[in-house]
């Protein structure tokens, strides 16, 4: 019994609590349908983009163009086919792939950076604090698209380069949200029971201020995605971002743009993809918020009853 | 039989939560009747709180939901009204008020709206509801009426908000009056202005007041009747005589038992040597000067209790024997060495000899910490004390020290109660085998029973292994059973010290007597007396 | 108040000092104009004249000093492309994209505030499920697909609005209506958030003791408790609209100031490109500072 080393988790409490989001997940429809097409959606980019990679890239100059919902054709031309005959929904798979990547990519940077400066700006002196403040604020204010634009014109275009911008420019919301978090949990009692401990600055900071901010911290970044994807999209619709031949789905949208009026859904179909994506991921952060708050969580409980 | 002015029948709420439904209230049974004070009597979830919210609709549904029963007011269901009879009977003819004044008034409307609204709600013309909030406000004892309708809720002291909800309340002179916990956050001393103001103006209107508490002090200063309850049921009720002196329920008795301010004065330690020495210490926010020469020593194996109403000044001394805040000036000895100037490096060591316990248990454990997490993390900060292999065992012999299973290594806070909590955070001040424990308010958030288990156990901890305790509190009868020394504090300076024994029996200084006389005694005797005690003071001072 | 004034002023110039400098800089990195401005097969003689003579042969830090004693008078330097002073171009943008943004957001603000309050006073009914859905897909939605989406519908398929300009009423729908569906759905969701907090208050509890009826509840006693987080991110979406409605401007060939800004930027227009960024900052920080103020206003603890 001595031997059991005292970090061991009382693994039925663990379990018992993923049992527990489960059946709040199982409750909130939407939330689980949002769940579920996020995850598909992560296996077509990790599995099927690869798997459809010479298919989504061959061009075929008889099916230019090709109108959607002709079940005749093979499964990847349902959806039809885009000015180089090629499959849109193959393209849109492998564009998922990018996508997403770019997304997570920033997100996981400026949260990690953010989350971070944030921790230090919320507990050390007031002139640090100060300067990360206003460093986030010059930030804050610079345009994102001229960084964009700096940057294409500067780096030869790579992928890299966009997650670089769309990293910087999302790196204030992160740190003030976790500075604002900081500031209030380091007045709570066990912040001071642990300094009564002799706990030290690194100590309290990490081990007992993190873990309080981190879900707040996640649902953000699930919102965060969502945006960063959509910024994405605008820039490489206005050309800045993501350079051809790589692909996501806001370039299919503006490569589409000048056969609006004859082919409607070159430009329809990736923009519908971003539209479930960013709408799953904000369904899934407002339950998220919602579980996370126990003062508003019995309304999971009772999603579905009708009460005066 | 004849009708009364409220009745509830066979009430039972339920509210649907996370971890499935909970019966709050069960089968109630109440009644009311015109010109009598009524207490309901009853510790946290008994359902008090919520058979008064019910009788007034503020139930939240969902998650709450009226399940059984019947609310009669005047004879007639209150359930079966349409809702605009409801909100007609609201404030008109059933009033209430509330334990935290400060969330329940508005924070953005100055307070002379505020009351106007509940007169014009009920079809009060502009001008006369103007003129009426004046005289109710002078009728509630706030002073200069006439600038206090401009200001806004967070511009008054807690005592002054509770008399502007209750000017609210009595607008429209109500049949009934419900007050819920009415003074459980305020200072002993205003909350007996407060009951005093309570009882006067049910005596004025011949109103019916309801008044909902978990302390026996309150029951025996203002009631005429008392209903007990525990776990949304009513286990005993009868007049406030007949109940605590001929309590016939199980809980009763033990309730009244555990009531503190019975026991035996302590005879003072026989040690002289001081363990640790504070003078003079002073402390300034800005122009504020919080403490003003602080000093007093602590003698070894002693329990000095630092008593004090709000802004007094008593967690200021605490934070700063701690190191938590820094003085501005004074010197606290501890092993002839002064704490207040020692390096970060120094001051980690002597950390080990001075431990804190924290007054709300729920706050000060890191809540995603399990029991085992939170006391071995004493000793990851200061590894010499204990070697990792022994840490369980450790863990699991102090739990027993504390008097709990040694299972609940393994939970989290938010498996644990209240007083649970409270002995873990013993356990955890006990990790580093400290010489001084400073206990800040560590017995007032937690029930009565509760209570008086950890005053049991601090006094048992205290025997076996000679600690000395600096015992922070407001509450004087719990203060009367633990303290070997007391020391009285008042806007930052010490007003009085002296045995535990003088200081109750013969207090030297005003604000002292003023204290004891204010406070609340269970016993319905006693505390007649001193009520009269405490108005013949007061005509005296007039 | 006029200590807390000064103090922010002090500050956010500060910010827009630093911000100035580093578009300056950084913006010369993306290439050179001459290589623009002239025929392709200009020679490198007619290049050579072109930089000096506007002054971008001048070592850097000179130029940069030069631009900022200039900025100082208020003098932003002339438009390489249109040969006219920057200012007038920007203000001429600016006028558009702040009308864009007035007439949009108080469209944005009033119908959130009100729907959004109503949902969270009846939350989980039939109403707020519908609310929270459909301003959820709106604050997911992309606007150039909107904005597409919407000209293929109403403007090819349907002829009802025309595509492009400014002439009209008729042409400021369309994109009024794009720029509203993000930050409406994005604001409801804070309304309701924010008032579902607030109706668990006391002083709720309060207000229904005393009898008061549930829409004076909802919007005397809730809202303006519950106004504090939804004026920061009206703020925040106005600000946005101020600073880049690039991709509806471009879109449907709205002549404001974001699309005027990259522009500039793709013309290597320097001086174009430092004046919008100036005008954005600027006006961004007055609209912050009547937001303290309306903080103050709204919540009476509030003092600077």
């Amino acid at each position: 019994m001595a031997k059991s080393p005292p970090t061991a988790k009382d693994n039925n409490t663990r379990r018992f609590v993923f049992n527990a989001w489960l059946l709040m997940l199982a409750r909130d429809r939407f939330a689980l349908f949002a769940a579920i097409f996020l995850l598909v959606l992560v296996g077509v980019a990790l599995v099927g983009s690869f798997a459809l990679e010479d298919v989504a890239t061959k061009q075929n100059l008889r099916g230019r163009n090709a109108p959607p919902f002709d079940f005749n054709k093979d499964w990847v031309f349902w959806l039809g086919g885009d000015a180089l005959g090629r499959p849109l929904l193959a393209r849109i798979f492998l564009a998922s792939r990018n996508t997403l990547m770019i997304a997570a990519s920033a997100v996981s940077f400026s949260l990690i950076i953010g989350c971070f400066l944030g921790l230090i700006a919320g507990y050390t002196s007031k002139f640090v604090s100060h300067l990360i403040l206003r460093v986030a604020d010059v930030i804050m204010s610079f345009p994102s698209l001229l960084l964009a634009v700096i940057i294409l014109y500067m780096l030869p275009p790579s992928v890299i380069n966009i997650i670089v911008v769309l990293a910087i420019t999302r790196i204030p919301i992160y740190l003030r949200t976790a500075r604002a978090e900081v500031l209030e949990i380091r007045e709570r009692m066990f912040i001071q029971a642990a300094t009564v401990m002799g706990a030290s600055n690194k100590r309290i900071i990490f081990r007992h201020i993190l873990p309080i901010i981190i879900p707040t911290m996640v649902t953000i970044a699930t919102l965060d995605f969502a945006f960063v994807m959509l910024a994405e999209s605008s820039l490489s619709f206005l050309g800045i971002g993501i350079q051809p031949p790589e692909i996501t789905w806001g370039l299919m949208v503006a490569q589409g743009r000048p056969y609006l009026t004859t082919a409607w859904w070159l430009s329809f179909w990736p923009g519908l993809a971003i539209i479930l994506t960013t709408l799953s991921l904000n369904l899934l952060s407002n339950w998220l918020r919602v579980v996370l708050d126990p003062q508003q969580r019995w309304r999971m409980e009772i999603g579905d009853q009708k009460n005066g | 039989m004849a009708e009364h002015l409220l009745e509830i029948k066979d009430l039972a709420v339920v509210f649907n939560t996370i971890a499935g439904q909970v019966q709050a209230v069960n089968g109630v049974n109440l009644h009311l009747d015109k010109g009598e004070v009524l207490a309901i009597l009853g510790e946290s979830g008994s359902g008090k709180s919520v058979t008064a919210s019910a009788v007034l609709n503020l139930i939240d549904m969902p998650p709450g939901e009226i399940t059984a029963g019947e609310i009669r007011f005047k004879g007639e269901n209150l359930f079966d009204m349409p809702p605009a009879r409801r909100r007609d009977i609201n404030g008109k003819n059933i009033a209430m008020i509330f334990q935290d004044p400060l969330s329940y008034l508005n924070p953005v409307y100055r307070i002379g709206w505020q009351i106007e609204e509940a007169l014009k709600v009920h079809g009060a013309k502009e001008k006369e509801a103007r003129l009426e909030t004046l005289r109710l406000l002078e009728k509630v004892g706030i002073t200069e009426p006439i600038s206090a309708v401009r200001k806004y809720p967070h511009q008054f002291s807690g005592g002054q908000r509770q008399r502007v909800m209750i000017a609210m309340a009595l607008a429209l002179r109500p049949d009934i009056l419900i007050a819920d916990e009415p003074t459980t956050a305020l200072d002993v001393t205003v909350q007996a202005q407060i009951l005093d103001l309570l009882v006067n103006l049910q005596k004025e209107t011949g109103m019916a007041l309801l008044i909902i508490t978990h302390d026996l002090g309150v029951v025996a200063e203002v009631a005429n009747r008392v209903i007990v309850m525990q776990n949304g049921k009513v286990i005993e009720a009868g007049s406030v005589r007949d109940i605590y002196f001929k309590p016939s329920h199980k809980y009763t008795k033990q309730l009244i038992k555990s009531a503190p301010g019975k026991g035996k004065f302590s005879l003072g330690t026989s040690s002289s040597n001081p363990l640790l020495s504070v003078s003079k210490i002073s402390k300034n926010y800005g122009v504020f000067r919080a403490l003003k020469d602080i000093s007093f020593d602590l003698m070894e194996g002693e329990t000095v209790a630092i008593v004090g109403e709000s802004g007094s000044g008593k967690s200021t001394t605490a934070k700063i024997l701690l190191r938590l805040e820094n003085a501005n000036s004074g010197s606290v000895f501890y092993q002839n060495q002064d704490i207040l100037t020692l390096s970060d490096q120094d001051l980690l060591k002597k950390r080990r000899d001075i431990q804190m316990v924290f007054q709300d248990p729920s706050q000060s454990l890191n809540p995603r910490m399990t029991v085992l997490q939170l006391i071995s993390e004493a000793w990851v900060i200061h590894p010499d004390v204990l070697p990792k292999n022994k840490w369980l065992r450790r863990v699991e012999d102090l739990l027993e020290q504390v008097g709990l299973e040694k299972e609940y290594a393994r939970r989290f806070p938010h498996q644990l109660s209240g007083g649970q909590l409270q002995r873990i955070a013993i356990a955890r001040a006990l990790a580093l085998e400290p010489k001084i424990i400073i206990c800040d308010e560590a017995v007032s958030a937690l029930d009565v029973s509760v209570q008086a288990q950890v005053i049991s156990l601090l006094k048992k901890l205290k025997k076996d292994l000679g600690l000395s305790y600096i015992f922070i509190a407001h509450d004087l009868p719990v203060v009367r059973d633990f303290a070997d020394r007391v020391i009285v504090m008042k806007e930052g300076q010490i007003v009085e010290t002296g045995l535990t024994k003088d200081i109750f029996l013969k207090p030297q200084k005003k604000y002292t007597q003023e204290l004891l006389l204010a406070s609340l005694e269970p016993d319905p005797d006693v505390q007649l007396a001193r009520r009269n005690t405490r108005k013949k003071l007061l005509e005296y001072k007039i | 108040m006029t200590n807390f004034l000064i103090k922010r002023a002090v500050t956010s110039a500060l910010s827009l000092f630093i911000l100035v400098v580093l578009v300056f800089f950084l913006i010369r990195l993306t290439g050179d104009p001459a290589s623009l401005f002239l025929p392709l097969d200009a020679s490198e003689e007619a290049k050579e004249k072109f930089r000096d003579l506007n002054g971008l042969n001048d070592p850097i830090l000179h130029q940069f000093f030069q631009y900022f004693s200039d900025l100082i008078r208020l003098d932003f330097g002339i438009s390489l492309r249109r040969a006219e002073p920057a200012i007038d171009s920007v203000l001429r943008g600016f006028k558009w994209t702040l009308q864009l943004a007035a007439i949009t957001m108080s469209l944005v603000a009033s119908l959130a505030i009100i729907i959004g309050s109503i949902a969270a006073f009846r939350v989980g009914g039939f109403f707020d499920r519908i609310v929270t859905f459909f301003s959820l897909i709106g604050a997911s939605a992309p606007d150039f697909w909107i904005a597409i989406v919407a000209i293929v519908v109403f403007s090819v398929g349907l002829g009802w609005l025309p595509t492009s300009g400014t002439g009209t009423i008729f042409h400021w729908v369309l994109p009024i209506s794009v720029l509203f569906i993000r930050p409406f759905g994005l604001i409801l969701q804070v309304v309701r958030g924010s008032m579902l907090n607030v109706l668990s208050a006391g002083y709720i509890k309060t207000a229904r003791a005393k009898g008061v009826k549930d829409t004076v509840i909802i919007f005397v006693h809730g809202l303006r408790n519950a106004m504090l987080p939804v004026v920061t991110v009206i703020g925040d979406q106005a600000a946005g609209i101020l600073n880049g409605a690039v991709i509806v401007e471009t879109i449907f060939g709205f002549p404001g100031v974001g699309k005027l800004m990259i522009d500039s930027i793709l013309q290597r227009d320097f001086a174009v490109v430092l004046a919008s960024i100036i005008i954005t900052a600027v006006a961004i920080f007055v609209m912050n500072i009547l937001i303290d103020i309306i903080y103050a206003i709204l919540d009476p603890r509030i003092r600077y």
